[in-house]
């Protein structure tokens, strides 16, 4: 369409004027080289610009009342945390090579308080590869594999009935502990969920049920809540593929065991539910810290970037903040804390911000330099979380399942006296009740706040209105410079015939030539395609591979290079080769796969910041700039001019930035040195990805990849 | 006259059958054959195991079908008289609960549980003695009235959306049966209050006294219910007999400021208790009106057996003398007033132990003596209660927004596993249980992926099913209704029914204010038709029989509830009508502005200034931005 208005504007003929809108597309296309500069810069300017546009956050909902009521967390219930850290910590417990008795303990104190107990048994899943399994609901139809009896984990579950509630809703509490090898802060974290627990089990507030699930995490505490979940939402009735776990002696035991200790009906070997689940939390403690405060660090991030309601978020940290007096951390990036660019970059919107002011006292937009650079350390920790696509902590198993959810993890001073374990045990308690009291007061489900979110501190936010501006600016000029590419490239070889090649206005001779020409393209898609192709077999070799046994990460990866080299000249030579030979003598050939490329990377970018932004947003700072940048070397050599010679540098080193193992390198050296940088990383790094069923790799794969060996192959074209 | 009015006369006074031989004596006496009306208060407290109180209000009230009486009564209250007269109920029972009955410690399987634990909110179902045509009609008519007799939402129950016809699995299975629920319905003194009014002494007088707001409102489970029966006299139906039966039925935690403090030692002492400490009352005489007014107090058979009196093995012989002082000083248990009579139950399924029954008249006390019982535990004791044949929970399967499972499963209670070998000689002992389930529309179940699973294996429906009854939603008009009867085998473990459902989607304003809660799915119901939950207690006299007494002599099939369910749908954005209204303005905008564009062109005089231009054209940029000045200077340049 814009290719035609450019034709007709450039003929002799006058001809009726042409609407605004389209001028303006003509005008953007023909300046695409200075409409994609100050895009791009717009764009990063607008990334960095992002913590000084950063909103203070509110509690949206009024029904959360957060703080509203005084917490009812007495002495007595954290002397009674306190017995069970004792209880827990005392060598005899930990005698069993299973740690069953310290399962026990925790069972007989949550049935004391009058709850429901059950434990609940489960199996270490293994993470597995599923190539078609990317965004698929998580289900139980997995045919599981021969258990051995000895490997198995113990959830315990206590259950509270809210006294005049309905039991439609519950909240779920989460304290993961190891009973093998637990340390004192995990026992603490228990402590603190049963002070809060035994409180829950007298008030007469409760409207939720509570569920307080202790998770067995001796194979990590993500699985265990999985298999909680799994157990909870999508149970299996049919046991035929797994084998009974009731065979296995050493579960008997326990359950037989169980049985005799305790009167009553409110134990069963049974799974117990409550009600849809309302929110939940993970609680942790962590076992030493050398700072000099209580602080309480929240991770939201679950897979796929997604995030939790901002609310949950805006009540921990009123409650921590304005009550319980702890310092709430989010996660940080912290070698980014001491960076000094940063730091000027800072300085100078913070000048600029007091211009602003003092030319007109109501702009008040500037914050100071040293928030500026912990608003970005924040940021960029936050993008780089949900852009990986892993959750950061058991929380992310809730989120599957559409239930808001964050990991609390409190980091107290360490002394070891009774009165600064008390004082943890009533602040951290009081702090929970009140989330938990919080909570309870929603009449509906978390739905006022952002989901869409990215926080520069735990109390400032961007929502997305705000942060898809950087994003847009980046990817607007793709469009742009594909077109003006495609434009150039037909008019430049259709210069020397000097008449109209439009399909309307075809005069004289050889139109046949003229149609091949105008559909020239297509060999460039097909290339394009081919390597996209290219991509998808890429990403589904780890699978392959993976299954071949003893094999170190290292030889892995190396296997998966050799195979993706060899797949694609295989490609290359078996689709490839007929047509490209009888195109290769073209010129401006590279121009027309240029704009192809960047018109799938627009599409793949789009597609992507649906899925996950943060993915998105670091792709296109990689990407847009090589793919508006990539020019055959050779025309840059043989033009010689300091703009080529630049550009070539350019290119070289955008080159091996975007290759991304090299990006992982990068990464993975900014952030912890690189000294114990090794090949095998990557190799692991994938497969945690798509452990996590992260769509990162599939963006990796399918548009990263692909684009960079485009790009590649643009850099050394021979024309 | 007096042999003819006889039978539907005992047919509708079972329960008094002192006052009918003392009517048909004075039968003669009285030429109009009048039946006086009569009501009676009672009140029944039972331990509970998990150291909780169970509190089970009892007050009958009947009138004798009279035409002479018109409609006047003495006790009878008028509105409901009048309610039953215009839409013809001949049985009717409303229940208004808040919290949820525990079925695995307070029990499932007496006559108390079985007719009394309801599910959280409203149940309203009605039998109407009218054509088939008309019935739809009365209900409607029916719940405003008692929405407005009771100050709840019941009118809500009116939408054909919402009640359902159960064909045959609902007990009193009849054609004319309407069944409704409300669960969301907050229950609270308001409803209490004109419940309260239907009393002859309203709360004034007698046990409604101990009626005591903050205390029953703070207790587990509150469940009041307003059963009414009516039988048709013989002439032309337009008087009849009503009985009306209100129960309310609470589960309160004795002392539970003490309970806190004595923590570790005597934590497993059952705590003492006593009428004044949980209700803050007490009962100064009985209110004059009422025939009989007496407080009982029931001893689970799973308690007597581990109280282990001491003329155990001669307990036949005690129930023979009753007096026998051994019933009440017990070494594990002291009362506070002595019982003035003692029953013990008749005969039970289970033959380890009989359930103990004390009865305290009330007349005796005054307001200078009020009544209190109390009961103080001396030594820790544990039982259980006897629990319905198969635990039923329902749950929700699957995760996201556009599909997922129902799922009820049913588990085998411990304790009726021996009652099961025991009555099971033969090993082909099957159990029945019915099933009987409403969904709302919104939630569409297929019904065709209904499975089974039964001990953990998927079976075939055919092979568990008798019986299915299925009628399909309708869109906004009429909820999903299965009535399944299944046949399980008796030594079954767990049995799990499923069945898959779409989620539906709503129009905007069919949305209650706060959608974003979810829905509810009323409680499924699970009977046992099989096994009927009553209890007889050996009398010495039949005359003066107790109607709460008689009541637990009724077999009544042993039926439970399950959960509530919530079911989260998706929600639109409610400012989504804002949204559209405002890009429909735009979009209307943008074409009326270029259709008059269009129209007021005129194309033969542009074409002519634009050669004039193209003629002294002198490249692209300045034709481009002489353009945009004449743009920017506005429309003048065409005008010259």
């Amino acid at each position: 369409m814009a290719e035609t208005k450019e034709k007709s504007l450039s003929d002799e003929k006058p001809k009726p004027r042409v609407r605004p809108i389209v001028r303006l597309g003509i005008f953007l296309i023909s300046h695409s080289f200075h409409v994609s500069v100050v895009c791009c810069t717009a764009g990063v300017l607008a990334l960095f610009l992002l913590p000084v546009l950063a909103k203070n956050t509110y509690i949206s909902e009024n029904a959360l009342m957060p703080g509203s009521a005084s917490p009812m967390l007495s002495n007595q219930h954290v002397s009674d945390g306190n017995r069970l850290v004792k209880d827990l910590t005392n060598p005899n417990s930990k005698s069993s090579e299973t740690g069953i008795e310290s399962h026990k303990i925790i069972a007989q104190y949550m049935l004391d308080l009058g709850a429901e107990v059950s434990f609940h048994k489960f199996h270490p899943q293994m993470n597995q590869f599923h190539p078609l399994h990317f965004f698929s609901s998580p289900d139980s139809g997995k045919i599981q594999e021969n258990y051995s009896c000895s490997s198995y984990g113990i959830n315990t579950v206590g259950i509270i009935r809210a006294p005049h509630g309905d039991g439609k809703e519950a909240i779920v509490l989460v304290t993961p502990y190891n009973a093998l090898k637990s340390g004192f802060g995990e026992a603490l974290s228990l402590g603190i969920a049963y002070s809060v627990f035994s409180l829950l089990t007298q008030v007469t507030w409760l409207a939720k049920d509570i569920i307080w699930l202790v998770a067995d995490s001796q194979y990590g505490e993500y699985a265990a809540v999985a298999a909680w979940l799994r157990e909870y939402q999508t149970p299996k009735f049919s046991s035929l593929s797994t084998p009974n776990a009731e065979m296995c002696p050493d579960v008997n035991n326990l359950f037989e065991l169980k049985g005799h200790s305790i009167s009553g009906s409110k134990f069963s070997n049974s799974f117990r539910r409550a009600g849809t689940m309302a929110s939940a939390l993970v609680l942790k403690v962590r076992d030493q810290n050398e700072q000099f405060e209580d602080t309480i660090s929240i991770y939201a991030e679950a897979s796929n970037g997604q995030m939790p309601n901002l609310d949950l978020i805006n009540v921990v940290n009123y409650l921590a903040v304005h009550r319980q007096g702890l310092r709430v951390n989010v996660e940080k990036l912290w070698s980014l804390l001491n960076s000094s660019w940063l730091k000027s970059l800072g300085e100078i919107f913070e000048s600029l911000a007091k211009v602003a002011k003092s030319l007109y006292p109501k702009w008040k937009f500037g914050i100071p330099a040293t928030e500026y650079v912990e608003g970005t350390a924040t940021l960029a920790s936050s993008l780089y979380y949900q852009a990986l696509g892993v959750p950061t902590g058991p929380h992310g198993a809730f989120r599957d399942y559409q239930v808001d959810a964050i990991t609390l993890e409190i980091s107290p001073k360490f002394s070891l006296d009774k009165v600064w374990r008390n004082d943890i045990l009533l602040r951290g308690g009081r702090l929970i009740e009140g989330v938990i009291r919080s909570v309870n007061n929603l009449l509906e489900k978390f739905h006022q706040s952002f989901f869409l979110y990215l926080l520069t501190s735990p109390s400032k936010f961007v929502s997305v209105g705000v942060y898809m501006i950087a994003f847009a600016f980046l990817i607007a000029p793709l469009p742009m410079v594909a077109a003006s590419l495609y434009v150039d490239a037909n008019s430049s070889s259709n210069c020397s015939k000097g008449d109209s090649s439009t399909p309307s206005a075809i005069t004289d001779t050889d139109e046949h030539s003229i149609a091949i020409r105008s559909w020239r393209w297509l060999n460039s898609a097909k290339l394009v395609f081919i390597v996209h192709l290219w991509g998808a077999i890429v990403s589904l070799l780890p699978y392959f591979i993976s299954q071949i046994p003893d094999c170190s990460p290292t030889t892995s990866f190396m296997i998966w290079v050799l195979l993706s080299i060899l797949s694609l000249l295989t490609l290359n030579s078996v689709l490839a080769s007929p047509l490209a030979c009888a195109k290769a003598t073209q010129e401006k050939e590279w121009a027309l796969v240029k704009s192809v490329t960047i018109s799938s990377v627009f599409i793949g970018l789009g597609l992507m910041s649906v899925i996950n932004f943060a993915t998105a947003e670091i792709g296109a700072l990689l990407m847009v700039p090589m793919c508006l940048l990539a020019q055959p070397l050779k025309l840059d050599v043989r033009a010689g001019t300091l703009r080529s010679f630049c550009r070539m540098i350019c290119n070289l080193v955008l080159g091996h930035i975007a290759f991304p193992p090299a990006a992982l390198f990068l990464l993975k050296g900014m952030l912890d040195g690189f000294g114990n940088a090794n090949v095998g990383d990557f190799w692991m790094w994938v497969e945690s990805l798509w452990a996590w069923n992260s769509a990162t790799y599939l963006f990796i794969g399918m548009v990263q990849l692909p684009c960079w060996v485009l790009c590649i192959s643009i850099l050394f074209h021979t024309c | 006259m007096v042999l003819l009015q006889r039978p539907h006369i005992l047919l509708l006074l079972i329960d008094t059958h002192q006052f009918l031989q003392c009517w048909i004596a004075f039968g003669s006496a009285n030429e109009e054959g009048q039946q006086q009306e009569e009501f009676s208060e009672e009140l029944l407290v039972k331990p509970l195991p998990d150291h909780k109180l169970l509190a089970h209000f009892h007050f009958q009230s009947s009138a004798p079908p009279s035409t002479s009486n018109g409609c006047h009564h003495h006790l009878f209250p008028k509105a409901i008289s009048q309610l039953v007269q215009k839409f013809r109920v001949k049985e009717m029972e409303l229940s208004f609960t808040q919290g949820r009955w525990n079925y695995e410690s307070w029990g499932g399987f007496d006559p108390i549980s079985s007719s009394n634990a309801k599910p959280p909110g409203v149940e309203l179902w009605a039998v109407f003695d009218v054509p088939q045509h008309h019935i739809d009609a009365s209900w409607k008519n029916l719940t405003h009235t008692l929405s407005g007799l009771f100050c709840a939402s019941i009118n809500f129950l009116e939408s054909t959306a919402t009640y359902s016809t159960p064909e045959w699995s609902f007990p009193p299975a009849s054609g004319n049966v309407r069944y409704g629920t409300f669960p969301c319905e907050a229950v609270c003194t308001e409803n209490l209050t004109p419940w309260l009014r239907l009393l002859p002494c309203r709360d004034k007088a007698g046990i409604a006294l101990l009626l005591d707001r903050p205390s029953l409102y703070r207790g587990f489970y509150h469940s009041q219910r307003l059963h009414l029966t009516s039988t048709e006299s013989s002439s032309e139906g337009i008087d009849s007999g009503i009985i009306l039966e209100q129960t309310l039925t609470v589960v309160l935690q004795p002392n539970s400021e003490r309970a806190i403090e004595v923590h570790a030692s005597e934590k497993h002492v059952q705590p003492s208790w006593s009428l004044s400490s949980i209700f803050g009352k007490q009962v100064s005489g009985r209110c004059v009106l009422a025939k009989s007014s007496s407080v009982y107090l029931l001893l689970d058979w799973g308690l007597v057996a581990e109280l282990k009196f001491p003329n155990k093995e001669n307990g036949k012989s005690a129930a023979n003398g009753l007096t026998s002082e051994n019933f009440w000083s017990n070494p594990s248990f002291e009362l506070s007033v002595n019982p003035d009579r003692i029953f013990l139950e008749e005969s039970s399924s289970h033959s380890k132990s009989l359930s103990i029954l004390y009865m305290f008249q009330v007349e005796k006390y005054s307001e200078s003596e009020p009544f209190d019982i109390g009961l103080m535990w001396k030594v820790p004791v544990a039982w259980l209660c006897q629990q319905t044949p198969l635990h039923a929970s329902r749950f929700f399967m699957g995760s996201g927004n556009e599909r997922g499972a129902i799922a009820i499963s049913l588990k085998s209670t411990q304790f009726t596993e021996g009652f099961m070998s025991a009555n099971s000689k033969d090993g082909s002992c099957e159990l029945r249980v019915d099933v009987f389930q409403v969904v709302p529309w919104y939630v569409k179940v297929y019904f065709h992926s209904l499975r089974v699973f039964v001990d953990q294996q998927p079976r075939a429906v055919s092979d568990f099913i008798e019986k299915i009854h299925v009628s399909p939603s309708k869109d906004k008009m009429s909820p999903g209704v299965m009535e399944v009867v299944l046949k399980l085998p008796c030594r079954v473990n767990t049995a799990a029914l499923t069945i898959e459902f779409d989620k539906g989607f709503l129009r905007i304003d069919e949305y209650p204010p706060d959608a974003n809660q979810g829905f509810d799915i009323p409680s499924a119901i699970i009977s046992f038709p099989n096994f009927h939950a009553s209890m007889v207690f050996l009398e010495d006299d039949s005359l003066n029989r107790s109607p709460l007494l008689s009541k637990f002599q009724e077999k009544c099939p042993v039926m439970s509830y399950t959960e509530v369910l919530l079911v989260p749908l998706t929600t639109p954005d409610f400012s989504m009508p804002y949204n559209v209204s405002t890009i429909k303005c735009t979009v209307f905008a943008l074409y009326f502005g270029s259709l008059l564009n269009v129209l007021q062109r005129r194309v033969a005089e542009e074409e002519r200034f634009l050669k004039a231009k193209a003629a002294k054209k002198t490249g692209r940029l300045p034709l481009l931005l002489s353009k945009l000045s004449a743009k920017l200077r506005g429309s003048g340049i065409n005008q010259d």
